[in-house]
């Protein structure tokens, strides 16, 4: 695989790997804007809502137009839109790269119509409702904003029923305007492809984008924020508990360190919340996850049980944290988890989506480009001083705690470990 | 890039079946054992799902927490799941490990210790997984629309109830497991960057004195059909469908699966087109094909704010019944570039691989190659899709809907 870099004259930046047994080619548009990047709570849900709009049109396309020209091409395409990114992509086999890079580029310049925007609206709705009805999801976004408090990383993604429906096309267009500028976005490729034809094409094609400054306020790690509340709702069936402390950000050298962690204390195999909870049928699920953002992380604990089971649990995990948090990991868990590790990165770089997404997102939050190989490596080089050095300076024991369900008051148990 | 398919029926019925991909590091598995829900003793249905949770604490010379660590220590990725007629065993790794990882499966799939002591903590889970169901409205609604659908034993929820899993004993599920884990009618298939004659001969050396018998033929009973409707405070009405298709091997086939691209395949489908991007009715609409040997159905879903699911509902329908007004040559060729690009872009993947091999084996006896599943698209038309669909059409629909309001059904 051979690694290519190139900045336009008006900032945008191309990056790409080439893999030359591969059968397609992956290209996606990132865009550096999200949720967080929404000053006021009036606009909250533009970034997920622009992304909507982007597919439907643009003066040389209709909404129909681009769908049909994506799916004329057997194309594999979506977007999505998070606290920080708003990532436009798609997989084709190679002869349709430049079909796929001419609707992109231009989708990536809508015309935002009136009807299509009121239209839409309505499927933003039907979204907020989809996850309204899934108690997962709504503890998660609750969470995230208690914690995070007046860190912009709390903003919601969807917005609400009320900012969304309040939303006037022109702050969409304002905010268009102002974060999709070239140097605010990077274009990744990845597979079967050349370097400079693919160049040419997207010189061709977003040369003339805006230039422009898009910065990010507000970059700062977030605060320990510890407490417990709960939320209760009676039409909610299991109990649903949510734990959140800091953790590194994305380009934080822990956060391998913090990967790595995050799997020997709760993944799906073999971790410590799973031999003490889910093996002996008390949790039917419990995992802690890595999330890094720009600047600031999160270590997140998730679990769902039976109503009458939820402080026993946190009691429980509150002493594998306390253990944790004092004696680290063991290095047959750190060897362990490596393998694991090992195995995912090179099957996920199997695929040019996989490798695709993953460059797009090295360059955005580290500016460089990394090998599979130095991705290997990266998690090879976790010892257990830098496993220490994390709980050191991102402690486990004091988090801030959520709960979602039928019980009207879950206790702190989790302190009393 | 030509194909290498190898395959090969050992005496005791056990097939295995193999690509060789050689433009990847990693290796993928996929056991197929007749013994899903649809086998289940009829007073203690959940019983696969809960075989399908103690299979891995423990088989051989290893406890559970040993099992565990030797899967981990050779980044073996896995999953087990229960369908009607199989309970899938899947797993994928780097390539350099796949036969130890086999020979850890062939204790796994012979040898499973079942411990006594475990069954009452997995029964807790199975509890809660049907517990959960209720918090899960889309998921929920399938299962509904599932059972209604499908003959007993196949419209089973594999999860059972909590009466039929408080009922599952030590000795019946090992008697279960032993009765039911069998190499007759088991595939096993394998892709990735291996090699066919050590892989034949570590299936042979590991699972050659594997025995048991054939699984019983099931007698089916009649379908409930119909309409349901589940009531529940939410936000979202869900409502999902299915009428009868072809099944996968019938000769008609790729015209059924023309049907569902030209609903479904795509953004510019009809369901997402008409329910979605125009009125603007969901956020999730969808088609898709659900087959058995003998029978299949077209499935239908859309999630819904409750005040605007009987709109839904009734363009959702309309859009199943308009096909048979016409498809386009556009729609067509949309539909097989879109095919076309699945099919090749699979050979990427190598658990997409291992599933398509047991898949094909499974329905058709044979793996097909490429190049005709390939000519199969290209000989698709609109004739071939309206034909179908006139003698398939969206009639005698079965109907099950969750949410605060009941809705008239345009059956």
């Amino acid at each position: 695989m051979s690694f290519h870099h190139h900045v336009l004259p008006n900032g945008l930046t191309l990056i790409g790997e080439v893999s030359p047994s591969a059968r397609s080619a992956a290209v996606g548009f990132f865009v550096r804007t999200g949720s967080r990047d929404e000053a006021e709570p009036a606009v909250s849900g533009v970034s997920h809502f622009l992304e909507h709009m982007v597919f439907k049109g643009t003066p040389r396309r209709s909404a129909l137009e681009v769908n049909r020209d994506f799916d004329s091409i057997g194309a594999n395409y979506n977007a999505f839109t998070s606290e920080e990114n708003t990532v436009f992509y798609g997989a084709v086999l190679p002869e349709y790269l430049p079909q796929a890079v001419d609707i992109l580029a231009d989708i990536l310049r809508p015309s935002l119509r009136g009807d299509d925007f009121d239209m839409e609206k309505k499927v933003i709705i039907e979204e907020i409702g989809m996850y309204d009805d899934q108690p997962g999801w709504c503890l998660y976004d609750h969470a995230k904003k208690a914690f995070f408090d007046s860190h912009p990383l709390g903003n919601s993604v969807l917005g609400s029923v009320e900012s969304i429906t309040n939303l006037t096309r022109d702050q969409m267009a304002g905010y268009f305007e102002r974060r999709y500028v070239a140097p605010n976005i990077i274009v990744s490729v990845a597979g079967n492809f050349d370097w400079s034809a693919f160049v040419a094409l997207v010189e061709k094609h977003c040369g003339d984008w805006s230039k422009g400054d898009a910065p990010r306020a507000n970059v700062f790690a977030c605060q320990s924020n510890p407490r417990i509340e709960t939320m209760k709702k009676e039409t909610v069936t299991q109990e649903h508990v949510l734990l959140i402390s800091p953790a590194p950000g994305g380009d934080d050298p822990l956060r391998h360190a913090s990967d790595v962690l995050a799997m020997i204390l709760g993944d799906a195999t073999n971790s410590r919340l799973y031999w003490d909870l889910v093996d002996p049928g008390l949790a039917e699920s419990a995992d802690v996850s890595f999330h890094d953002f720009q600047g600031a992380g999160g270590f997140f604990t998730s679990y769902s049980c039976d109503p009458e089971d939820a402080e026993e649990i946190l009691a429980r995990i509150g002493a594998i944290f306390a253990e944790v948090q004092k004696n680290s990991v063991t290095a047959e868990e750190l060897a362990t988890a490596k393998s694991k590790v090992l195995s995912r990165v090179v099957r996920s770089s199997e695929r040019p989506m996989g490798r695709m997404q993953a460059l797009g997102m090295a360059w955005m939050y580290l500016g460089k480009y990394l090998s599979v190989d130095d991705e290997l490596q990266a998690f090879d080089a976790v010892d257990l001083a830098a496993i220490r050095e994390t709980l050191d300076r991102y402690p486990l024991v004091k988090p801030a705690i959520f709960a979602l369900g039928p019980v009207a008051e879950v206790r702190n148990c989790f302190a009393n470990a | 890039m030509p194909q290498e398919v190898y395959h090969h029926v050992f005496e005791n019925g056990l097939t295995l079946l193999a690509e060789r991909m050689d433009h990847v590091r990693s290796a993928a598995f996929n056991f197929l054992i007749p013994a899903g829900s649809a086998y289940d003793p009829a007073d203690q249905v959940g019983m696969a799902s809960v075989l399908a949770e103690m299979l891995t604490r423990g088989a051989g010379k290893r406890d559970s927490r040993e099992l565990s660590l030797a899967l981990d220590n050779l980044g073996l990725d896995r999953d087990e799941s229960v369908g009607q007629y199989h309970m899938r065993l899947w797993g994928s790794t780097l390539s350099r490990n796949l036969l130890a990882g086999l020979e850890i499966y062939a204790d796994i799939v012979q040898r499973s210790l079942l411990p006594a002591d475990e069954l009452e903590p997995v029964i807790s889970l199975s509890q809660q997984d049907l517990q959960a169901l209720e918090d899960e409205p889309r998921q929920k609604v399938m299962v509904e629309l599932r059972r209604r659908h499908w003959p007993m034993p196949l419209g089973r929820d594999r999860r059972g109830t909590l009466e039929s899993l408080a009922r599952i004993t030590s000795p019946g599920l090992t008697s279960h497991f032993q009765k039911r884990f069998t190499p007759k009618g088991t595939i096993l298939s394998v892709a990735g960057n291996i090699e066919w004659t050590a892989l034949k001969d570590q299936v042979a050396r590991h699972f050659g004195d594997w025995k048991g018998e054939p699984a019983p033929t099931l007698a089916l009973e009649t379908a409930l059909g119909g309409v349901a409707h589940i009531e529940k405070e939410t936000t979202q009405t869900q409502i999902a469908l299915a009428y009868a298709s072809i099944p996968f091997g019938h000769p008609d086939y790729y015209a059924a699966q023309g049907a569902v691209q030209v609903l479904s395949g795509g953004m510019a489908a009809r369901l997402f087109t008409e329910v979605r991007e125009k009125r603007g009715l969901c956020y999730s609409v969808y088609a898709s094909y659900q087959t058995f040997k003998d029978r299949a159905a077209i499935v239908g879903y859309a999630g819904t704010t409750n005040e605007r699911a009987q709109e839904t509902l009734d363009v959702t329908v309309g859009e199943l019944r308009r096909l048979t007004e016409g498809v386009t040559a556009d729609e067509v060729q949309r539909v097989q570039a879109g095919l076309k690009s699945s099919v090749i872009m699979a050979e990427e993947s190598t658990s997409a691989r291992a599933g398509a091999l047991a898949s094909d084996w499974y329905y058709l006896g044979r793996v097909r190659p490429i190049e005709e599943v390939q000519a199969a698209i290209n000989a698709l038309s609109p004739e071939k899709i309206v034909d179908y669909v006139k003698t398939y059409p969206a009639e005698k629909l079965t109907l099950v809907t969750l949410g605060p309001k009941a809705l008239t059904s345009p059956v």
